[in-house]
């Protein structure tokens, strides 16, 4: 960490620093309850995921020293969340890319063969016409 | 004694790693299923108290600045200060429970419970699984983060009684140090749990 001396020195703007951290996350936060009030659509989730993103970093740089300490801990962390999102990122593309996993034309043949196969037996007389389409 | 410092925060930071994937795991099963019932979802978070939930946000952004400043003050050789505080940081926690419990009681009053005991009456969607599917989430997830909070006011208690006793100064704070770096992580989480829980539409 830093020296003995500059914890001395900077007590006091630390302080200020840390409550201006804290006043711009109660913003930040009352601009997300505002937010949901309103119907954005698909974008309501965006803008509530970012300004939660956003905290979370200021939280992290601010909060947590990340911005002014050991660059070993900010490795750690950004990596941690690099390998959330690709977990996150693999899940969505999933779950983006499935169709109806039950082919459409699925309805069809039994709902054909039905009326063929109960019409066959009582139709037995008709042209054979009839039979030839039924094969093809 | 500052590499020890050093090694015991990256050991700190590796672990708030697993539990960023431990939250990350649960948050992924949480956006699977919201995709699976997005109808469903949206009407069951309106059973959540929003009220409830900002309040929370602010109580644990401000117990968060508390606790910064308890590492300011237990580094600057201001030991009482440091515990005074550490124990301002245990009452927002405590306050916190506090609501969350409240919440839980009233969910449970109207039959909100998680999974096969959900008993809630006047859904929209009758007999869908959707709802009992996000009450299994939210008490899972919230219920995982009160545990948090409980442990972080276990250890800030026991650090505050440590600073008012003198233990930390300049050379040495690494453990108020480490506390409120996981306090912090918690609050990270409950960022991302307010607005999934309280505000989706």
């Amino acid at each position: 960490m830093s020296t003995h001396t500059e914890h001395a020195v900077n007590s006091k703007t630390e302080a200020t620093k840390y409550l201006i951290t804290l006043v711009g996350l109660l913003i930040l936060t009352g601009i997300t309850v505002g937010a949901s009030y309103i119907n954005f659509g698909s974008g309501n989730i965006v803008i509530a995921l970012t300004i939660a993103t956003i905290k979370a970093s200021i939280v992290g740089l601010i909060f947590m020293h990340l911005l002014h300490d050991k660059p070993v801990n900010a490795v750690i962390a950004v990596a941690g969340f690099i390998f959330l999102g690709i977990f996150l990122m693999f899940d969505f593309l999933d779950v983006d890319s499935r169709t109806n996993p039950q082919p459409t034309n699925l309805h069809a043949p039994p709902a054909a063969a039905a009326p063929a196969t109960a019409g066959a037996p009582a139709a037995a007389g008709t042209p054979a016409g009839a039979g030839d389409a039924k094969k093809e | 004694m500052e590499q020890q410092f050093d090694t015991s925060k990256i050991g700190m930071w590796l672990f708030l790693v697993t539990e960023v994937l431990t939250f990350g795991g649960l948050f992924a099963g949480f956006g699977l299923m919201q995709n699976k019932y997005p109808q469903e979802f949206v009407g069951a978070h309106e059973e959540l108290k929003r009220w409830a939930g900002s309040t929370n946000t602010v109580v644990l952004l401000v117990s968060s600045f508390t606790a910064v400043m308890a590492v300011l003050a237990a580094r600057t050789n201001q030991g009482k200060k440091a515990a005074i505080y550490l124990w301002i940081t245990v009452g927002f926690g405590a306050v916190f429970m506090c609501i969350k419990a409240y919440e839980y009681m009233s969910d449970f009053q109207e039959g909100l419970f998680p999974g096969k005991y959900y008993s809630h009456h006047g859904d929209l969607i009758v007999g869908s699984h959707g709802y009992a599917t996000f009450f299994s989430f939210y008490f899972m997830m919230t219920g995982l983060h009160g545990l948090h909070v409980l442990i972080g006011m276990c250890l800030m208690s026991w650090l505050a009684i440590r600073a008012r006793r003198g233990d930390f100064s300049d050379k040495y704070y690494t453990p108020v140090d480490l506390v409120a770096l996981f306090w912090h992580l918690v609050d990270m989480i409950w960022i991302y749990l307010f607005p999934l829980y309280y505000l989706i539409t």
